[in-house]
């Protein structure tokens, strides 16, 4: 179970969004950050193989490196 | 006894007078702990040693401090485990703290059943204290403080070394150096080589202060108690260790741009110590020290007849005690192959191996230790950020315990893929893996309760054969397959009260612990080496596979090995 789902999987996208902005509401940067990291850190622990993290993380960062400036 | 006074007198040596540089089988450079361990180790097993070190006292301040299991259990082969034991403060327990609160505890021997504790603290001297006693006692060594080697000349045959005294310098020939001389390491320098690695950007206070419980306003214990971003010590993190005679070791994180030598004077250290401790603690401040660290270790271990073990061969940071730990395993690792090497019992191969076994445990000790560093010293804003959302869940999620990391604390290393180990042909359900440190197990023995670490013979072979009808013809197939090869001692699992058989040591397995840690059947046999690392393991062997084991276990099978040449020159 290696495989990390880019395909549509979210049973309610536009509820998951509005309550993951809906979580950041009236905090600073700073403690929105925060909000983040533990976020990352208990999303991780629910999903636990490290070949899917490691795939997440490559996309993640390869998301990034699109949009950097060239 | 106060070991941090205690000189040794610089003694003449006979060497000094010889005509032509005297020739001594090994000579162990560096009587710090790891090269006494390694003297003792050698002179156990009939191997006569010269130990020079370039001093002639003893380590000052509490330095390596923690001392693992495993190293306690080498202790008590090497003839001073209950010594150190005894004196040492045990603890098992470790608790971590983020800003005003407790976040976890942790304990490292969660199961009874072990004849040492997961750790004992005691000040360096004490260890060194204790090796040198035994050392003395023991007539194959010959300790020579205040003798520096000052030069070397590598021959195909022999090292040539240049000894500096206070009578002036002299000369010796040694089949084998082991340089145990530490991070500085004179010989490493002498052979032009270099440890590589990664240097942390970050200074640490170590205060050993002298103070009676009663005498703290805070409550403290004998437990490893490590604070992150503390309120009496702010965005820094700081470790606290109970020692034996009323001193507490304090580690205090600095950070880069903090001046050593303003850091070290005792008027910036008390206000420190009363933060923690409480306005109206009193004590004496014993010995001061600021240190960097890095994460080194030199590419090999063995340079032809000059092998390097303990911090002259590899550096970590001091979170996780595998410094001096991993320096006891490599100088048990490296005693009996020299013992075998000049005992004619083996060839070079077998010696090429300590560099496989203990630079692949550098490895996973480097590998270890960069990552507390990392959390404990995060290197970026961002490493920062993950490393207190890691502490803040963990307080009420268990899964982020796992990954705080205030040091992950030594364990033996298991040498996975060591050339010494036969792979298993047979299922067994137990953790102890070839190339795992035997575990230990109480027992019943000659009418009385022991350990099963204690009985292993040093210096031999050992084999445990779990009792069942074939077990008679077991010990007697365990002899033949040894018998020209190397020396070894059966000792035969059985319910305590079991008559005995011929050949075989019968050992009770008192709770059954020994029978679930080896996950043993009638008939299994586990062979351990003579570092009591395990080797081989069957079901039910064949003649030829104990045979085979052992040559194996010997590298006899491995052809001649690095500059065999003059293998035979040295045999004892």
């Amino acid at each position: 179970m290696d495989h990390l789902i880019t395909s549509p999987n979210l049973e309610a996208p536009d509820d998951f969004y509005e309550a993951l902005i809906e979580a950041h509401r009236d905090l600073s940067t700073e403690e929105s950050h925060a909000l983040n990291a533990r976020l990352v850190l208990l999303l991780a622990n629910h999903i636990g193989s490290l070949a899917v993290l490691r795939k997440a993380l490559d996309a993640a960062r390869a998301g990034g490196a699109r949009n950097a400036p060239a | 006894m106060d070991y941090q006074k205690l000189q040794f007198a610089y003694r003449h040596s006979p060497d000094q007078d010889a005509a032509q540089p005297p020739r001594h089988p090994v000579v162990v450079v560096g009587a710090g702990p790891i090269g006494l361990a390694l003297a003792i180790d050698l002179a156990q097993q009939g191997v006569p040693v010269v130990l020079l070190d370039n001093d002639d006292r003893l380590s000052t301040g509490s330095r390596a401090i923690c001392f693992s299991k495993r190293t306690l259990e080498i202790f008590d082969r090497l003839g001073c485990g209950d010594r150190m034991a005894d004196k040492g403060v045990s603890w098992n327990l470790g608790k971590v703290f983020f800003r005003d609160r407790q976040v976890y505890s942790f304990d490292l021997l969660p199961e009874a059943g072990h004849g040492r504790p997961a750790f004992v603290n005691l000040q360096q001297y004490y260890v060194e204290g204790y090796l040198a006693e035994r050392a003395a006692a023991l007539p194959l060594i010959d300790l020579r403080w205040k003798n520096a080697v000052t030069a070397l000349e590598r021959h195909p045959d022999y090292v040539r070394l240049t000894v500096e005294t206070p009578e002036g310098s002299y000369r010796i020939d040694a089949g084998y150096v082991a340089a145990c001389d530490g991070t500085r390491s004179m010989l490493r320098r002498l052979i032009g080589q270099e440890s590589k690695g990664r240097v942390f950007r970050d200074r640490f206070l170590i205060a050993d202060i002298r103070m009676k419980p009663e005498e703290s306003p805070m409550t403290l214990e004998a437990e490893r108690w490590f604070w992150f971003d503390p309120p009496f010590h702010r965005n820094q993190s700081v470790l606290l260790h109970m020692q034996p005679d009323d001193v507490w070791r304090i580690d205090f994180q600095l950070g880069w741009d903090a001046d050593p030598e303003v850091e070290r004077r005792p008027e910036n250290i008390v206000p420190r110590v009363r933060a923690l401790l409480g306005q109206d603690a009193r004590f004496e401040l014993e010995w001061a020290s600021v240190y960097t660290f890095a994460c080194l270790r030199m590419e090999a271990f063995r340079h032809g007849r000059i092998l390097f073990a303990g911090d002259s061969a590899h550096g970590v940071s001091p979170f996780g005690a595998r410094g001096a730990n991993s320096g006891m395993q490599d100088a048990e690792n490296l005693a009996w192959k020299l013992a075998y090497l000049l005992q004619g019992r083996a060839g070079n191969a077998l010696l090429d191996t300590y560099g496989a076994e203990r630079e692949y445990a550098a490895d996973e000790n480097l590998l270890n230790s960069t990552r507390s560093t990392d959390f404990i010293t995060p290197k970026s804003e961002i490493s920062r950020l993950f490393r207190d959302a890691t502490l803040d869940l963990a307080r009420e999620h268990p899964f982020a315990r796992a990954l705080v990391n205030s040091g992950r604390l030594s364990l033996p290393t298991v040498l996975h893929g060591s050339p010494l180990n036969t792979p298993d042909v047979d299922p067994f359900a137990s953790s102890l893996v070839p190339g795992a440190v035997a575990a230990d197990a109480p027992i019943t023995v000659d009418g009385r309760t022991s350990w099963l670490l204690r009985e292993l013979p040093g210096g031999m072979f050992s084999a445990l054969v779990f009792d069942g009808p074939e077990a008679a013809a077991q010990v007697r197939d365990l002899h033949a397959a040894a018998d020209d090869l190397a020396p070894l001692r059966v000792l035969r699992v059985a319910a305590p009260g079991t008559a005995p058989i011929e050949g075989a040591r019968t050992i009770g397995d008192a709770e059954g612990l020994v029978t679930a840690r080896y996950d043993g059947q009638p008939g299994t046999v586990i062979l351990l080496r003579p570092d009591q690392h395990l080797c081989a393991r069957w079901r039910a062997p064949v003649p030829q596979a104990l045979r085979a084991a052992l040559r194996h276990a010997l590298a006899l099978d491995r052809g001649p090995g690095e500059g065999s040449r003059g293998d035979r020159l040295w045999t004892i």
